[in-house]
C-alpha cells in the first residue's frame, strides 16, 4: 500500500491540482498532503468512508463515479487517480473516459489478474483465486471487471489513450513495463501503475 | 413576551437599502454568544438560525425557559465546541425576539409596526447580522453555519462577502426555494391571514392574536419536517389515552394530540406577522437567479471551504438540492466536501441526536481549525 502511495506521488508534480477518485478513507490524499504541496479532492461511495475522511477536514464529496465524475469541468485537475477501483465499476471504459475527460493526466492503479500466483490458482486448483489484494470469494466480490496488465495496455492502445509510463510493483519492488518486457512484468507484478493522458 | 428577558442586542445606525428598495436604520439586532473570542480573533463562528429559531442556540432559552433550539450541536465539547470556538448567533431582522420585526412597538402609534414592516430577503438578514463582525471587531470569521433557513443564509453569505469567513456549512439547505417549499409556506400564511383575529396583521400582540391561525400553520410545517417513516414508527396509529376510537372530532391519534400540542406551544414564543415575513423572505430565496442563473457565479469570488450537509429522509430540501449546491462548488474547483448523513428523523434531523452528523461536524471543524493555522493558510 505505502509503496503504491510513494509511486503515485513521485508520478505527480508540485503545486498541482489533484483528484482522487474512490479515496476510501482518505489514506492516500494525507500521504499526498504531507507529502508534497498539492490541492487534493476526494469522490468516495461509501458513507462510512466518507464520513472519516471529513472528519479528517479532507475535502470529500460522497459520490458514486460512475455518475457523479459529470458533475466536474473538463481538465479541472491537474491529475485525476484511481487507485485500485477500476475492476469495481459497471462500465470501467466510460468511467475511463471521464477520468481522461476532467484531468489533464490520470493515475490508474491496476490489481494484475495476470499475477503468476492468480495464474496458478486457476490452472492448479480450478478455483477462483483470492490474492492479497482481492481477497474476494467469487460470490461476493466487488470486483466486476478484472483484467490484467497486458488487458489495460491493450485496451490503452485500442482506444488511443496515450500511455506515458507503466510502473510496475511486486511487494516493496518497483520497476518500469515497457513494451519489450510486458508479457514478464504481467506475470510478476501483484499492481501495476499506470500515467495516462488523452 | 420577549420583553421581561435582557437581551443583547446592537443598534444598527447606518441605513441598510433592502431589497423591497425601502432603507431601514437604527434599528435593533438582538444576539447571543457562546464561549469566548480568543487573542487572535480567528475562532469566531456565525451561527444562522431558521424559520423559527432565535439566537438562543445553545442553552435554556431564558425566553421560553426550554433549551436552545440548538442545544445537541452548540455548547462545551459539543459539534460546536464553545470551549474551542465564540459561537455568535443572532436573531434575524423580521423576527420576534428582539431585533427589528413586525412586532417591534412603533414609538410614534405606540402599536406593533405589524404589516407596516417592510418585506425582507435572505439577502437583508445577512447584511443586517454582517454588522456583528464590526461589533465584535472579527476580521474573519473561522465558520458561518446553519440548517434550513440558516443554510440559505450561509450561502447568501458567503456570495456577499466572499472572503469574510474561512469555513461554510451550509446544511439540510437549497439555493433556490422549490415551487414545493413555497407551497407549503403559502398553507402556511393563508392559515393565519384567515384567522378571524389576524386583521390584517393588525392585531395589538395582546388580547386576541392569531394564535389559531398560526397554530395550524406550525402543525402543517411540523409535518413536513419529519419523515413518513419517522412518524409511522413514533406514533403508528396509536391512540391517545383511550382505548377505542370515539366517533368524535377530538384528538384521538396520538399523532393528532402531538400536532395540536406542537401549535399550541409555538403560539406562545412566536409572532404570527414574523412567521408572515419570514417565511416570505425564504420563499423569495433564490441564489442561482441572483446570479443570472450561474449558482456557480455566487462563489466565484470565495476561497472558503465548504462543507455540505443532506439527510437520506429530508423530503423538504432534499439530498438532490444540496448537491446542486456541491455541484456549483465543484464546477469553480472550490474546496468543497459533502456527505449525506443516513437517518429517519427528516427535515428536523439538523436540530436533533444524530450522533454522525454531529460527531462529524465536530472532527471537521477542530481538524479544519489546527490545519488551517498550522499550514497558514
Amino acid at each position: 500500500m505505502k509503496e503504491e502511495f510513494k509511486v503515485i506521488s513521485e508520478l505527480i508534480d508540485e503545486k498541482s491540482r489533484v483528484l482522487d477518485v474512490g479515496c476510501g478513507d482518505g489514506v492516500l490524499m494525507e500521504y499526498l498532503t504531507k507529502n508534497k504541496v498539492v490541492d487534493v479532492r476526494g469522490l468516495e461511495i461509501s458513507k462510512e468512508k466518507v464520513k472519516k475522511c471529513l472528519s479528517n477536514g479532507l475535502a470529500v464529496v460522497e459520490g458514486d463515479a460512475e455518475y457523479d465524475l459529470k458533475q466536474f469541468p473538463d481538465l479541472s485537475f491537474d491529475y485525476v487517480i484511481l487507485s485500485q477501483t477500476l475492476q469495481a465499476f459497471m462500465s470501467p471504459e466510460n468511467v475511463i473516459k471521464d477520468l481522461l475527460r476532467v484531468g489533464k493526466k490520470v493515475i490508474v492503479t491496476i490489481p494484475n489478474f495476470g499475477h503468476w500466483k492468480v495464474r496458478v490458482d486457476l490452472l492448479f486448483k480450478g478455483e477462483m483465486p483470492i490474492t492479497k489484494n482481492l481477497p474476494y470469494e467469487w460470490y461476493n466480490t466487488p470486483n466486476l471487471h478484472m483484467c490484467t496488465i497486458q488487458d489495460f495496455y491493450n485496451f490503452c492502445n485500442n482506444k488511443r489513450i496515450n500511455i506515458f509510463k507503466t510502473i510496475s510493483l511486486n511487494g516493496q519492488k518497483t520497476s518500469k513495463i515497457t513494451s519489450s518486457n510486458l508479457k514478464f512484468k504481467n506475470l510478476i507484478s501483484e499492481l501495476g501503475i499506470f500515467l495516462l493522458e488523452k | 413576551m420577549s420583553n421581561f428577558v435582557k437581551m443583547k442586542s446592537i443598534t444598527i445606525k447606518q441605513p441598510l437599502k433592502l431589497d423591497c428598495g425601502k432603507e431601514i436604520s437604527n434599528f435593533p439586532l438582538a444576539y447571543e454568544t457562546y464561549g469566548n473570542l480568543n487573542e487572535k480573533k480567528d475562532n469566531a463562528i456565525l451561527i444562522f438560525h431558521a424559520l423559527t429559531g432565535d439566537q438562543f442556540a445553545s442553552d435554556i432559552n431564558p425566553v421560553t425557559n426550554k433549551e436552545g433550539w440548538w442545544n445537541y450541536a452548540v455548547g462545551p465539547g459539543k459539534a460546536f465546541d464553545t470551549e474551542k470556538f465564540f459561537v455568535i448567533c443572532a436573531n434575524v431582522i423580521g423576527g420576534c425576539m428582539g431585533s427589528y420585526g413586525p412586532a417591534t412597538i412603533d414609538p410614534v402609534t405606540n402599536k406593533p409596526i405589524a404589516t407596516n414592516f417592510p418585506v425582507i430577503t435572505i439577502n437583508d438578514m445577512v447584511n443586517a447580522q454582517y454588522n456583528l463582525l464590526d461589533h465584535f471587531k472579527i476580521e474573519k470569521l473561522f465558520a458561518v453555519a446553519g440548517g434550513s433557513m440558516g443554510g440559505m443564509q450561509v450561502l447568501q453569505f458567503v456570495s456577499n462577502f466572499p472572503n469574510k469567513a474561512k469555513v461554510a456549512l451550509p446544511i439540510a439547505c437549497t439555493a433556490s426555494h422549490s415551487a414545493q417549499n413555497i407551497a407549503f409556506n403559502e398553507l402556511g400564511r393563508q392559515a393565519i391571514m384567515s384567522d378571524i383575529n389576524w386583521k390584517d396583521g393588525l392585531y395589538d400582540g395582546n388580547t386576541f392574536n392569531p394564535d389559531k391561525g398560526l397554530a395550524v400553520a406550525r402543525m402543517a410545517a411540523h409535518i413536513t419536517y419529519l419523515s413518513k417513516k419517522g412518524l409511522q414508527e413514533k406514533f403508528g396509529r396509536n391512540l391517545q389515552e383511550r382505548s377505542d376510537l370515539k366517533f368524535s372530532f377530538d384528538a384521538d391519534f396520538q399523532i393528532e394530540s402531538y400536532l395540536r400540542y406542537q401549535g399550541s406551544v409555538f403560539v406562545d414564543r412566536f409572532d404570527a406577522n414574523s412567521y408572515l415575513y419570514i417565511t416570505r423572505a425564504m420563499d423569495y430565496f433564490d441564489l442561482t437567479k441572483q446570479h443570472g442563473g450561474n449558482l456557480s457565479s455566487a462563489f466565484k469570488n470565495s476561497k472558503t471551504k465548504f462543507f455540505v450537509i443532506s439527510f437520506t429522509s429530508d423530503w423538504l430540501y432534499p439530498t438532490s438540492e444540496n448537491k446542486d449546491i456541491v455541484i456549483a462548488l465543484n464546477a469553480l474547483g472550490s474546496d468543497v466536501g459533502f456527505i449525506e448523513i443516513k437517518t429517519d428523523k427528516g427535515h428536523d434531523s439538523f436540530l436533533l441526536d444524530v450522533p454522525d452528523f454531529l460527531s462529524t461536524i465536530k472532527n471537521y471543524l477542530n481538524n479544519t481549525y489546527l490545519n488551517i493555522n498550522e499550514r497558514r493558510i
